[in-house]
This record gives structure tokens, sequence and C-alpha cells, in this order.
């Protein structure tokens, strides 16, 4: 059963899903499949519950952040310089605003095949960060979701009880993102250089002691 | 006193010391650790106290779950951020005389993870610490020195005069600041009174733009 | 509280909340607690005795394993694998190996895997001794299981520390193979210590199987119903209890598990007295592995030739590797961009999913109850909170 006939058969059930395949260039082998977030919930209960798939194990969900890059694509275009049409080389540049997205990790436990990977992206970084949660089809990603919210903040939308998890409450920051500037509190070094020496001069300017 | 005299006397059934010398003795030999493991120093801990490094002869055998009724604390595992404002709260519930060790990398610098957002670099930021035990984790017979270490800086301690110990001194602290959660680190972040920054020498160090010297 | 389409699970019925009854009593129990496993918190909504509501806390080891994983290459973050499950770290080495293993398609040489065997499956005997006496202790045996387990610990550190130089943190296994091979007499020992394990199983057992106090303390306490089991993830021992028949070690076949024929054992009830049994009786297989182990190693080299150690960038790409830990299944998810240092490292913790079900086990029991329940889940939380 390969992921191109899951997907198929995904496909067919599932009326306007849209899914992808995304490659995986390591020698692992492990392609997943990107879900589009309005169809998660079918899509899900659908592999949990055909007869011949029962995905009812969700092992693993994790969040990854990819921040948002430059992306400079040279183009050739056609312009008129010194009154002559020439074909000039165009470096246009533009900027992708990046997402963060939720990897679950399925397996079957009845029928003892797997994995089957899934994706769900959401559409930025900043004020769209919300996805449908697959509590209610595998119980497992309870807590798993809960820290995906704290580390990276996504909302998933129809969590039991969606709060921090690992960080304390009054935490704002979410701090696995790349993005994420740790607070300065190792004050000593025993061979500091760089611009640890540099942070440490700081911190003796603070104290008064130079 | 002589020590020959001492001898003497004990063959006749006398027994000469000074009242300093049995409060000592006695505190010494009976400290109660509180139960206060974190993290994988504290299997190092109970396996000390198993059959084979057996801490209970040292007189530190009765390990209590409440504060209220330990004299001991040692540290032993790291100490987040989250966890921080618990350990202060414990130590300032503990009766005078209170002593702390803190057992291995974590507690007494950050240890390994000293990089991360959530680990306090080091207890002795909020309280006094007394015996550092160096290790990832220590070895039992580390934690048996450590605890000898202890019992010689007790037998040491003064009744009167100026090098009284703090639980004797009644300017000295014996509770002190419980940090806050605050939006991105814990409020304040050290206690002043307790620990300062070491100073670095810089010219050492490299230099005001250099690298490494 | 749970949001799930399963059928109706049979769990003890919720005591009555009528006002005119007296209040309900919140209590925290933890983070420092003399029974809780480590920095772990719960917080308990009581009826007199019976527990109507339970919410676990942790967070209170978070030690940014991930983060800091981040910014180490690959080798570098062997060492804090180590920490995680501090009891095993063996297995926690060994799955992240895996994992790269998988990411990189690096092959590992006959006389490593079993070495991997042999290093793992002592590792398993020393962790379910430990975790029955500390059940024990939860329940008031006051240590002394606790030392008889201990001392059998003891033995299988010593051979741990011959072999890896450290008795906790080993460090040991590296991706294509292990980092040392056996010192003289090594091989000798260990299978003195095996083959003297059974004895000290018969001893433990004899002690304990027939015991009242514990028979009545653990038979039918935290029933797990098999359907919530499989729906919430749980895996290991805590699985097999509840009748599941999942093994990683016969399903994926990872290392050369398919050489060894051994039996999974598989509970009734789903409560903690088949929890204790099962990793009895896992133990006794695990016996059966490693004297099979230790007769049939080979020789030969014990690291992949081709494997490179310095300037290690796998290509572009993910992978997901998982073993059997002795807690249940452990994983490692991967993303690599080509870079020494992973772009993404996640460690898939048993001990933090098997917790999902913790309110489900002990609602309607006494608190008393819910010490033992959670010490048969077998949680670390150096694992929990990474």
């Amino acid at each position: 059963m390969t992921l191109e006939s899951i997907k198929s058969e995904i496909e067919a059930n599932v009326s306007g899903c849209r899914l992808e395949i995304i490659p995986n260039g390591s020698p692992s082998g492990q392609l997943s499949l990107l879900i589009d977030p309005e169809h998660a919930l079918a899509v899900a209960r659908f592999l949990r519950d055909a007869v011949h798939l029962r995905f009812d194990y969700c092992s693993n969900v994790t969040g990854v952040d990819w921040p948002g890059k430059e992306i400079s694509v040279t183009v050739k275009t056609k312009k008129i310089m010194d009154g002559v049409e020439q074909e000039v080389e165009e470096v246009q540049k533009s900027h992708s605003s990046g997402h963060l997205e939720a990897v679950y990790h399925l397996y079957s436990m009845e029928n003892k095949h797997g994995p089957i990977i899934l994706r769900m992206r959401t559409e930025n970084r900043t004020d769209r960060v919300s996805l449908p949660s697959l509590t209610p089809i595998w119980r497992s990603a309870e807590f798993q979701e809960r820290e995906i919210f704290d580390l990276y903040g996504i909302i998933f939308d129809g969590h039991p009880d969606l709060r921090r998890i690992l960080m304390w409450d009054g935490f704002e920051d979410h701090p696995m993102r790349k993005d994420y500037v740790e607070p300065d509190d190792y004050e000593y070094e025993p061979t500091a250089h760089d611009e640890v020496l540099q942070r440490a001069k700081q911190h003796l300017d603070r104290a008064g002691w130079r | 006193m002589d020590e020959q005299l001492k001898i003497e006397l004990g063959k006749q059934g006398i027994f000469a010391t000074t009242l300093q010398d049995l409060y000592n003795w006695g505190r010494k030999n009976s400290l109660w650790p509180l139960n206060f493991g974190l993290a994988c120093c504290a299997i190092e801990m109970i396996a000390t106290t198993m059959a084979r490094y057996d801490m209970a002869r040292f007189g530190a055998e009765v390990f209590r779950a409440s504060p209220r009724q330990a004299d001991l604390m040692i540290v032993a595992g790291t100490i987040t951020k989250k966890m921080a404002p618990q350990v202060v709260r414990l130590y300032n519930q503990m009766p005078e005389p209170k002593y702390v060790i803190s057992m291995g990398a974590c507690a007494i610098s950050g240890g390994p993870f000293k990089q991360g957002y959530n680990v306090l670099k080091g207890i002795d930021r909020y309280i006094p610490v007394d015996i550092y035990i160096p290790g990832c984790p220590p070895r039992p017979e580390a934690l048996i020195d450590a605890l000898m270490a202890l019992q010689r800086k007790i037998d040491e301690q003064q009744l009167t005069g100026d090098r009284k110990p703090r639980h004797l001194n009644p300017d000295e602290p014996s509770e002190f600041i419980v940090p806050r959660f605050g939006a991105h680190d814990l409020e304040p972040p050290q206690n002043p009174d307790v620990w300062r920054p070491p100073l670095v020498n810089i010219s050492l160090a490299g230099g005001d733009d250099s690298g490494i010297d | 509280m749970s949001a799930t389409t399963l059928p109706a699970v049979h769990l003890t019925p919720k005591p009555s909340i009528d006002g005119s009854e007296g209040q309900l009593l919140e209590v925290s129990m933890g983070p420092q607690h003399p029974s809780t496993h480590g920095v772990f918190r719960m917080d308990v909504v009581l009826d007199g005795e019976r527990v109507v509501k339970l919410k676990p806390v942790f967070g209170y080891l978070h030690r940014n394993h991930e983060k800091i994983a981040e910014q180490e290459t690959y080798l570098g973050s062997m060492p804090y694998t180590d920490r995680l499950d501090y009891f095993c770290s063996i297995m926690n080495n060994w799955a992240y190996a895996l994992a790269v293993e998988k990411l990189a398609g690096i092959q590992v040489p006959e006389r490593a895997e079993y070495i991997r065997i042999i290093t793992g499956e002592l590792t398993r005997l020393q962790n379910h001794a430990c975790l029955i006496g500390f059940l024990m202790q939860d329940m008031g045996a006051s240590g002394t299981p606790l030392m008889y387990a201990f001392r059998e610990r003891e033995k299988i550190l010593d051979l741990l520390e011959a072999l890896t130089g450290s008795r906790m943190m080993c460090n040991y296994m590296r991706f294509g193979g292990c980092r040392v091979d056996f010192p003289a007499g090594w091989l000798q020992q260990a299978q003195k210590v095996t083959d003297a394990f059974p004895r000290f199983l018969d001893e433990y057992e004899r002690l304990l199987a027939e015991n009242e106090i514990l028979m009545a303390r653990t038979q039918g306490i935290g029933v797990l119903p098999k359907e919530l089991a499989v729906n919430a993830g749980i895996t290991g021992p805590m699985l097999r209890a509840c009748g599941v028949n999942y093994d990683i070690r016969k399903v994926d076949k990872y290392g050369i598990y398919d050489r060894f024929s051994f039996r999974v054992p598989l509970g009734e009830h789903g409560d903690v007295y088949d929890r204790y049994m099962i990793r009895l009786l896992e133990m006794r297989e695990s016996v059966k592995i490693l004297q099979k182990a230790m007769r049939d190693i080979p020789s030969g080299a014990i690291m992949d030739v081709k494997a490179k150690i310095r300037g290690f960038r796998p290509k572009a790409g993910e992978a997901y590797g998982r073993i059997e830990a002795p807690k249940g299944e452990l994983g490692f998810y991967l993303i690599s961009d080509g870079s020494p240092n992973p772009y993404r490292y996640r460690v898939r913790p048993p001990s933090l999913i098997n917790l999902t079900v913790l309110e489900d086990m002990c609602l309607g029991h006494n608190v008393a109850d819910v010490v033992v329940i959670l010490g048969s889940v077998d949680i670390v939380l150096g694992e929990v909170d990474r």
C-alpha cells in the first residue's frame, strides 16, 4: 500500500480535499501528505475508520517553524535601453511570509502497518495561526497539541483544553520559534570570548564594577 | 583541655567536653535531609541511601517529606525557572539551622543545560549554599564526601563570637525573597543579597576587542 | 473533558456532586512530593476521599533539550539524550542513533547490533526491577523491595561502568555502531549477572505475588479499557496490560530482533496488578534474549567503516525512528537541512503520552490509589518535560 494509493483513496472518499505528497530527500523514504485544514477532520476520520487502513494510533505530533525567507528569482525581460530593445537579466526579490507546521505520524495497531505522515500548514506566522485540532479523532494528540501551542503558538480549534503545558501561564513568548531571543541571564563564563565576552562586559558595567 | 587528662578522667568515668562540641556533635550526626530530588542526580541520591553506599550510617537516614522537619536540603538536579519559586519557598519553610548541598553541575550553575531559556543558572542565585558537589551525576561516594565535609563545617561553627553561624545571629535573614513569574523571565532574575556575578578579569580574558587571549 | 467519539467506556461511575453533601476539596499533590517520581504535580479535586477531577501539571523540569539540540551538532546531542529518561540512558542513545541512521542511510555491523541488544536488555532489566521497587515503596513497603531491586541495579551499573565509563550517563551509541568494544572478561561477568537474575526474580515474586496487601491494593485499581488505550496512544507495558499485542520489537523488527524468539506477555484486565505482572514476565523474556545474544555474538567491527564522524552532514530530509524502550515507544523525529545541526529535533516521549489517561484511570478511586496508579504508569520527568 503506497502513499499514492492511499492519497487517491482519500480523494475518492472525502470530496473537496486538496492533498499533496511532499518529497523527502533523505534515504529514509518517509514521504508525507500535506492536507488542507478545512477537510483535515474528515480525512483523519477516514484514515482511522476505513477497515483496511485503520490508522488508530497517532504516535507523534510535532510543530515546525519555517520562517519567511527572501526568494530571488532571476528573469530575462525585454527592456528598452539607449533606444534599443535588449534582453536583460533582472533579479526579482519577493518575500515569503513563512508558516508554522504541524506534523502527525500515524500507525495502525490493528493492521500493524505504517507510518503515514500528515502535515498541516498555517497561513503565516503572525495572525493567521490556527489549525483544526485532531484531538477528537486521536486522544493522544491532546498533550502534544498543547505543547505545540505553548512552544510555537499554533492555535488548535476544537481542542478541549488549550493552555500552556511546559512554561508557566504568564509566559508570553513562544520559545521554540526561530526568532526567539532568550533572556540574558548568564552573566559569567569561565573562558569568555567573542560575543559572550562582550555580553559579560555589559553585565559588569550594569553592576557598576568597572 | 589536655588530651591525656581527658583520657585519664575518662577511665575514672568522667566525661569532659565543651558545650559547643556537644552541641555540634549532636547536630552534625543527625542531619535529616529533605526529600528533594529533581532530576537525574536524584537517582544517585537514592542509590546513596541504598544498601551499597549506605548514607544512614552518617546519621542522614530519615528523609523527611515535609520541610518543617528537615534540616538539610540536597538540591539534586536541574532547577528550572518554573520550579525556582517552589525551591525558595521550601527553603523558607525549613526551620533554622538549615544547610543546602548543591548536588550536580545543574544545581551549581545550570550545567549542560546552561543555554536553556527555562533553566535557572544555579540555585545559589536565590538561596545560600554550603557545599557544592561537581559532577554529572556525581558518584554516590562524592555525595558522602560532601556530607562529611558538611559535618566538618558544622563542627567548626562557634556558639559565640563573631564567627557565629547564621542561625544564632538575629541580624542575618533566614528567609529569602521568592521570585515571581514574569512575562519573559523570573522577577528578579537573581537575589542581589545572595549572589553577584563573579568578577571576570577582562584583561586576562582577551582585552577590549581581541578574541581569545 | 474527553472529546472522543468512542463508545462508552466502563469507568467507575462518578460520585454525585450534591451541594448539600459538603464542599469539594482541591488538593495540589506536588511538585515536591515523596511519591510523585520527580517534580510532577497533580491538581486533584476530592469529594471526601474520592477523586472527582485530576489535572496533571508538569513543565517543572523543562530543560529545553529540543532547542539546545538545534544549536548542537548531531553527535553533540548524544550526551543530552542520556538525560531524557535518566534511568535507561542506553535506550535513549539507541533510539537517537537509530533515527539518525535512518536519516542518513547508515548501516550497522552485526557485532554492534548484538552489543546494542545486550546493553539494551540489561537496561530494561534494571528499569523494570527498580520500577516494581518504587511501586512497593509508594504502597508503603518503606524501601525494602527497593533495596533488593537496587542491589541488582548496582550489579548492572557496574557492568555498564566497566564498558562505557559512567554509571548512568553512558553516551555509548554512535551513528553506525557503538563507541567501544567489550573489555576483557566483560562478557563472562555479564553472563554471570544474567544467569543469577532468574533467582532474584523468583525471590521477588515469592515475596510479593501472594502478598494480600499488594493484591488488595492493585487488583481492580486503575482499569484502562482497550479502546481508550489505543486511541490515547499508550504504548509499552501499560498497553500490553490491556491486552493489545503491540511490541515494537516484533512489529518493526529493528536491529536484529527477528533472530530472537521471545514471547510478549499480555494482560487481561488492564489494572495495576496486570501492569506489575507484565513487567515481571517481561524481565524473564529479557533474560532469555540476553542469554541467546551472549552466546551468539560474533566477532568483527563495532562501527560502520563508511560512517563519517567529523563533518557529519546528512542530506536534507526527515526521518522518524522508534524503539521499544522500557516505558513505551521512544521515537526521534529529525528534520535536516543539509547543515551540521538538525533543523528540527523532536523527542516522542512515552511517559508524556501515557499520562494522557491518568485522569480517566483515577476517577472514582481514593486519593491513596492515585499514587499507586501513577506509579504503575512509570513516568520519568526528564522524559515528560524534556
